[in-house]
């Protein structure tokens, strides 16, 4: 019985050690233990694991292949469906889709479907993909933004034979996958780099610096600069905040502006000029990813670092993996803990945060049972930074400056499940359209918007 | 890459450079800004900008070294190129959009502090093109240290300057010229847009909130990306946080918590103190 084998577990950084540098946390499998991990899989006939992905990646597919060892026809069935293995391998939450349906899960541990996909993407990367520019059909689409949703179409366009412009308004391409998420969590040279220069060799050109709404528009790149369509993948957008006293303290930075500092712009490291600060204690509000990767970015800058999180551990929405590891690496979970107002001294910087215990009530419309506050329970926790991570709501730049294009009342573009919008030829995908989401599902819906851009474009032929 | 066109001293630390970018200077109007990265390893800095001529492709920073980024950057020199630079941000001024019958009856007063001048005179000029003539007072610590009073003459109504040693123009504050103005020469304007440093505009809003005279600043927040998603920029408007960047950067003066927005502005102070100490470590950026 395949089953009797145990979950090969995967080689990791020592925590005490991971949690003063900015290296990469889990080192994957190697070739021996993704095929062992690989035969683990019962090749199911009806594949939950297949419904459960985002995607649909033919995982008992690639993973019979990976069993035989043919890593490289593994690579070629997961690029059907999806075009960034190696990110999705380390960042999708795995154990809520293909690892939370596998069968085995129910009795035992669920096969390592994540680590078996990043050792495929990875050995792809390291024998360089076989990428080629196709022959030119002549017809230019334009692309919005070069995170997941937008590098993702603009490769299935360029494969098809489109001449293709991303357009990103930072300085790097990558979008989320640079600025967002860690280096101790998706290195940037290793993996995200390679992904694009992966996307550049089919023929995609990245013009950095261009930033969509202010610097060209929809309308000027439809009627100045001669493309046919162009896809919106912008992203998610504003940071949002709590709305209580003391937020405007130095001291008190969003998620977003946190980790933009530590990642793209490597504030961890003395030789760039960019500064950030965590004080002796940084507290993070929050239980997402972005809290975690916040969390543990402040605790290897030096601080103590806490997280202070209004529900309980039960209804982190953080993967599992990323609370284990913060655990590991000596975070604080103040769970069932929501602050009231951040606290500042007389210079104006923070000292403290007042919260507030919370207990947990009636399940809310998300079916989570929402949290409700303890009279009187308030305490301080002494702090010198606070950290938001509390999502974000939708940029206006793009929507601001396109006529016609339909928002919803969150302020996300409105768009059907092949990324049509309101208005001809302009598509959008990502969480633009969808708010703060997965990797995954932005590449997705940027994959489904390059099939129907095509197809708009030839119907016009 | 940006490469610098142009590049001459107006005054001790005050560089004015022009910069091939040719989208930018197709979009920009006036009010707007740029980040700047310098090289590989420069922080974003947000740089208004001075002037654009869509024509050459170019815009115009002025750049007042008060850091190690603002060193770096003013240490390019011509045929040398930036390694970022990303614009036209924020909103066009609110003139820009409004009927030119009825900016033709307003009374503009215009405040320039220091380096703030620069982003003042594409106000002026295209109020000017417009067949507006706004007032312009300028205001900087002595005379060696005004900039942009010949370009302005040429573009406003009426020129004052003041310094603070009276070496050139009236001796004294700007605040004060516009109490002699509005008090004692009776004059009456519509609207005033002060540009300068974050105590001129402060001061500059509590003298016009006596007059009931409507005032706009222009604010220069700490900010990272620049398009939104960072909210280092936040800053207190009639009570309500707002983001410099997407939201502004001009504002009603009368409603911005001025005392907030300095107080963020050296929320790096301390490590930029330290930086000031670091070797100027730039890259060649030659082509």
């Amino acid at each position: 019985m395949a089953n009797k084998i145990p979950r090969v577990p995967v080689r990791e950084q020592d925590p005490q050690v991971r949690a003063a540098n900015f290296e990469e946390v889990c080192y994957g499998y190697n070739r021996e233990e993704a095929m062992l991990e690989a035969s683990r899989c019962l090749n199911c006939k009806n594949p939950r694991c297949v419904a459960a992905c985002p995607v649909n990646i033919r995982i008992p597919d690639f993973i019979s292949a990976l069993r035989e060892g043919d890593v490289e026809r593994a690579g070629d069935i997961i690029a059907e469906d999806s075009s960034l293995p190696s990110v999705c391998g380390r960042v999708c939450p795995q154990e809520t889709q293909c690892e939370g349906a596998c069968i085995l899960g129910i009795k035992g541990e669920s096969v390592a479907i994540g680590k078996l996909e990043r050792f495929v993407g990875d050995s792809g990367l390291e024998n360089g993909r076989r990428a080629v520019k196709a022959q030119s059909n002549g017809h230019k689409v334009a692309v919005i933004g070069s995170g997941p949703s937008g590098l993702a179409c603009a490769s299935d366009l360029a494969r098809a034979g489109y001449e293709v412009k991303i357009f990103e308004a930072l300085h790097r391409a990558g979008g989320v996958l640079v600025y967002g998420i860690p280096e101790f969590r998706l290195p940037k040279d290793r993996v995200v780099e390679r992904e694009i220069e992966e996307v550049k060799r089919l023929g995609v050109e990245i013009e950095t610096d261009v930033v969509a709404g202010r610097t060209v528009t929809v309308d000027s790149l439809l009627d100045e600069e001669g493309y046919e369509a162009v896809f919106v993948g912008s992203g998610a957008g504003l940071p949002r905040f709590m709305g209580i006293e003391g937020e405007n303290l130095n001291g008190v930075f969003s998620a977003n502006e946190f980790l933009t500092r530590a990642n793209l712009m490597h504030a961890y490291d003395t030789d760039y000029d960019t500064p950030v600060f965590t004080g002796r204690r940084a507290v993070v509000v929050g239980g997402g990813n972005v809290a975690m990767d916040a969390v543990r970015t402040a605790k290897r800058l030096g601080a103590e670092a806490v997280i202070v999180y209004r529900r309980s551990e039960k209804e982190l929405p953080a993967r599992v993996e990323e609370v284990h590891h913060a655990r590991e690496e000596g975070i604080e979970f103040r769970m069932l803990t929501n602050p009231v107002r951040i606290l500042g001294d007389e210079t104006g910087r923070v000292c403290g945060i007042e919260c507030v215990e919370m207990e947990l009530g009636e399940p809310d419309e998300s079916g989570r049972r929402s949290p409700v506050e303890k009279q009187g329970s308030n305490f301080r926790i002494e702090c010198d930074s606070v950290i938001m991570a509390l999502g974000t709501s939708p940029n206006p730049l793009i929507a601001s400056t396109t006529a016609g294009l339909e928002t919803n009342r969150r302020g996300c573009i409105v768009a059907d499940d092949d990324g049509r919008t309101s208005r001809e030829a302009l598509f959008a995908g990502g969480d633009a359209v969808t708010g703060a989401a997965t990797v995954i599902l932005a590449m997705g819906a940027g994959r489904k918007a390059a099939a129907a851009i095509d197809k708009y474009i030839r119907s016009k032929e | 890459m940006f490469e610098i066109r142009e590049k001459e001293y107006l005054a001790d630390g005050i560089c004015i450079m022009e910069i091939y970018a040719p989208r930018i200077a197709h979009a920009a109007l006036p009010g707007q800004f740029v980040i700047v990265r310098a090289d590989e390893r420069g922080e974003r800095i947000p740089l208004t900008i001075a002037d654009y001529d869509s024509n050459r492709g170019t815009i115009t920073l002025v750049t007042q070294t008060i850091g190690y980024s603002t060193r770096k950057i003013c240490s390019f020199e011509v045929g040398e190129a930036l390694r970022d630079v990303a614009g036209p941000l924020g909103h066009p001024s609110a003139f820009v959009g409004e009927p030119l019958e009825e900016l033709r009856g307003r009374r503009y007063l215009f405040v320039a502090g220091g380096v703030g001048t620069a982003p003042v005179y594409p106000h002026v000029k295209w109020l000017h093109e417009h067949g507006i003539e706004a007032d312009v007072i300028i205001g900087a610590k002595n005379s060696s240290m005004l900039i942009y009073t010949d370009e302005m003459r040429a573009v406003a109504g009426e020129l004052f300057i003041a310094t603070d040693d009276g070496s050139a123009g009236f001796g004294g504050l700007v605040t004060d010229v516009v109490k002699e103005l509005v008090e004692v020469q009776g004059r009456r304007y519509d609207e005033c847009i002060a540009i300068g440093p974050m105590i001129m505009m402060k001061f500059v809003s509590l003298t016009t909130a006596k007059y009931d005279l409507k005032t706009t600043v222009s604010l220069n927040a700490l900010m990272v990306d620049g398009t939104g998603m960072c909210g280092a920029c936040r800053v207190s408007v009639g009570g309500k946080t707002l983001f410099t960047c997407v939201d502004g950067p001009e504002f009603d003066a009368h409603k911005v918590d001025f005392d907030e927005a300095m107080r963020r502005q050296s929320m790096f102070r301390e490590q930029e103190q330290l930086a000031n100490g670091r070797p100027m470590h730039k890259e060649c950026n030659c082509f």
